[in-house]
């Protein structure tokens, strides 16, 4: 059997150096803006309101870590946040209405978020869907069968399962609330996957050439499905940190979180266009993002210019991305 | 703010409401069994008569009592558009208006957009009921201004149409079935101010500044603040679209920036949910005030446990099923009042259990 194609070695190196450098503009940008709020604003250097950053990131870090795969496969998922209140909704009901033990109502989750992967991946590999239209459907589909299972009523876990928030929110480790730990472990088992394994490899392929790669014997559909499905098991997991964050699975939520997490994959490096696209990366962006909105908070800035600034910095984000392609071809 | 037509005449019993409810000292409930065709400047004063008899400890409900046989409307459809169905308060209005629906013999029509942020669906959804040409239409306006070409159009079809919740910017509804929000924000920040000894830093968290429910309450708890507690300092009031998480999160921004913070009011349910979470996250129960709006299960867990000092009820079923039967009313011709005021309630620990405070309590 053919080794995996991969594109001519030295466009590779250069992808790999394009992408450590926006890595890096990311990471530079990220630790100027804590400077600058730091300095600039009151009470922003403290290590409660660090830790709040850290807790608010956690959320977008897990939905932003699914995507990558899907965005540098040349996809796009818009399914992400109703899917992920799908998935704590399914989460709730197996844990609280039901009153299984919190293990499976976990498993439930995963299952739920891997159930709506399979689908968008069949969707988009099988029936030849564009992803941003598969997605845009299930983004409904998931919307409102939250609703359906729900009956448009939060879950709430505290009678039932008195210890589910306090394990996700329990400061443990450096005071830090374990919610955080689980999105960086997520990172963690994501980036091994991106990089160490042939599904990384295969995600990268597809990415940039998905043709090459289906003619030298790979099956292509089934990779991408599989791709779909570990961007749903994330989403799975962004389901339990949210419902933990809130100890209730809320059906009314979730639609707009998919914007926040592919802003932090862009930003980070992953390129919508395919083939481009790192877990460090996503994980400084994310960061990026949050640091943004909770510095632009503290410091009082009305709701209005808060987006205005954040949507600023993500145009100009793509564009110090566009650019760098630019100047690489 | 701009003031209306439609809304000076509510804000003039507002205001007379606070300057009575200011020299009162006794709350009245206005007599029952008034009639229901009461002309528009009467009713005026009924309802101002009635709101000016609130005290602290609530709103009295206006005289407005409804049909109690559908006449020419039985059989017909009466569409209901509201601002969505995920939050609890919705449901319960659903209940109400459909129930009493039921009871009457017409038939109901209820929907709302996924969020209260969906104005141009909402808007869709108007459009499309109005060309299934309904007796009536019942709407809850996301956005008080933009919805004034599809009311025009309801117009020009005869089909009259019924504000509930949050009024709309026209004179084309010929009534508005809603809580005096600016009266009960009001009643909010004076509880706020009580127990926080009229003095100290407070923070707002609403849920939308382009809903009439977003700008009264926030309004009517900084006019309120303004005028009668000049020693407590109010932040700018931050918008969390009434997602527990987003409100979570300005919480405690609000929270890190001005560490003497005394108190938080949420504005809705969802943004009192994120305050409560945001207190639980920092450690903060208890130590400073949360006062809420709406009920559901965990503010109603955190009334009872005192984590949340309080909150303000409206009687959700009470607009489902007053706004039913002012569709039926103006389907048979008769003349409403400007408002139908459904009234509101501060209610906390100490009344939580009263059989008047749970009847307009949703889970």
């Amino acid at each position: 059997m053919q080794s995996t194609p991969a594109p001519a070695p030295s466009r590779a190196q250069s992808i790999m150096k394009g992408e450590s450098i926006q890595r890096l503009l990311a990471l530079g940008a990220l630790v100027i803006l804590l400077v600058f709020f730091s300095i600039t604003v009151p009470h922003f250097a403290s290590t409660n309101n660090y830790i709040d950053i850290l807790t608010a990131t956690a959320v977008n870090g897990v939905l932003a870590t699914g995507v990558t795969f899907v965005i540098i496969t040349g996809g796009i998922d818009l399914s992400l946040g109703t899917a992920m209140t799908f998935t704590s909704v399914a989460m709730g009901l197996v844990s609280v209405n039901l009153g299984l033990p919190l293990p499976i109502g976990l498993l439930a989750a995963f299952a739920a978020g891997a159930l709506v992967g399979l689908t968008n991946g069949f969707l988009i590999a099988k029936l030849k869907l564009p992803p941003f239209i598969a997605t845009l459907g299930m983004l409904y589909v998931t919307l409102g069968m939250a609703q359906v299972l729900s009956d448009v009523h939060p879950i709430y876990f505290e009678a039932v399962q008195p210890s589910f928030q306090q394990f996700f929110m329990d400061k443990m480790v450096f005071g830090i609330p374990n919610i955080v730990w689980v999105m960086l472990g997520g990172a963690t088992v994501a980036w091994i996957l991106l990089n160490r394994t042939i599904l990384g490899r295969y995600t990268f392929a597809l990415g940039s050439n998905e043709e090459a790669t289906r003619l030298s014997g790979v099956n292509t559909d089934r990779w991408k499905i599989i791709v779909y499905i570990v961007d749903g098991l994330f989403v799975g997991l962004a389901g339990i940190v949210i419902a933990s964050r809130m100890n209730s699975a809320q059906p009314g939520l979730g639609m707009g979180y998919e914007l926040d997490a592919i802003a932090a994959a862009v930003i980070g490096g992953t390129s919508l266009s395919g083939g481009e696209g790192s877990i460090v990366g996503t994980i400084i962006g994310a960061f990026l993002i949050s640091t943004l909105r909770i510095g632009l908070s503290v410091a009082g800035v009305p709701d209005q210019w808060k987006s205005v600034i954040t949507g600023l910095v993500v145009i100009g984000a793509v564009y110090l991305d566009i650019m760098r392609r630019r100047s690489r071809a | 703010m701009k003031l209306t037509r439609l809304t000076s005449l509510a804000a003039g019993s507002m205001a007379l409401a606070l300057v009575a409810s200011a020299c009162s000292s006794s709350a009245t409930t206005a007599p029952a069994g008034a009639p229901a065709s009461a002309a528009a400047p009467a009713s005026a004063a009924a309802s101002a008569a009635a709101s000016a008899a609130a005290s602290a400890a609530g709103g009295a409900a206006s005289a407005y009592t409804g049909p109690t046989d559908a006449g020419t409307a039985k059989g017909k459809t009466i569409a209901i558009i509201s601002k969505g169905e995920q939050h609890q308060f919705w449901q319960a209005v659903k209940k109400g208006a459909l129930d009493e629906a039921a009871k009457l013999g017409v038939t109901a029509t209820y929907q709302g957009p996924a969020t209260e942020s969906e104005i141009d669906k909402q808007l869709t959804m108007l459009q499309t009921a109005l060309s299934n040409n309904p007796a009536a239409v019942c709407f809850a306006a996301l956005d008080s201004k933009a919805a004034g070409a599809l009311l025009q159009q309801a117009k020009d079809a005869n089909i009259p149409v019924i504000g509930f919740d949050s009024g709309v910017d026209s004179t084309i509804p010929v009534t508005t079935v809603a809580t005096d929000n600016t009266a009960a924000a009001a009643v909010a920040a004076d509880h706020m101010a009580s127990l926080i000894g009229n003095a100290g830093t407070v923070g707002v968290v609403v849920h939308d500044q382009t809903s009439q429910t977003g700008i009264t309450r926030r309004d009517g708890f900084l006019a309120q603040m303004a005028a009668k507690y000049p020693n407590i300092k109010v932040l700018p009031p931050q918008y969390g679209a009434g997602d527990a998480v987003k409100s979570a999160d300005i919480a405690k921004a609000m929270m890190t920036a001005n560490p003497d913070l005394k108190g938080f009011f949420g504005a809705n349910e969802g943004s009192i949910k994120g305050v409560l979470n945001a207190l639980k996250e920092t450690g903060n129960e208890g130590k400073i005030v949360a006062i809420g709006y709406d009920s559901g299960q965990q503010q109603i867990d955190a009334i009872t446990s005192g984590v949340e000092a309080g909150a303000i009820t409206q009687n959700p079923i009470g607009i489902g099923s007053k706004c039913v039967d002012a569709a039926i009313d103006a389907i048979n011709g008769k003349t409403l009042p400007k408002t139908i005021d459904t009234g509101f309630a501060w209610f906390d620990k100490t009344n939580i259990n009263d059989p008047a405070i749970q009847a307009v309590l949703y889970k």
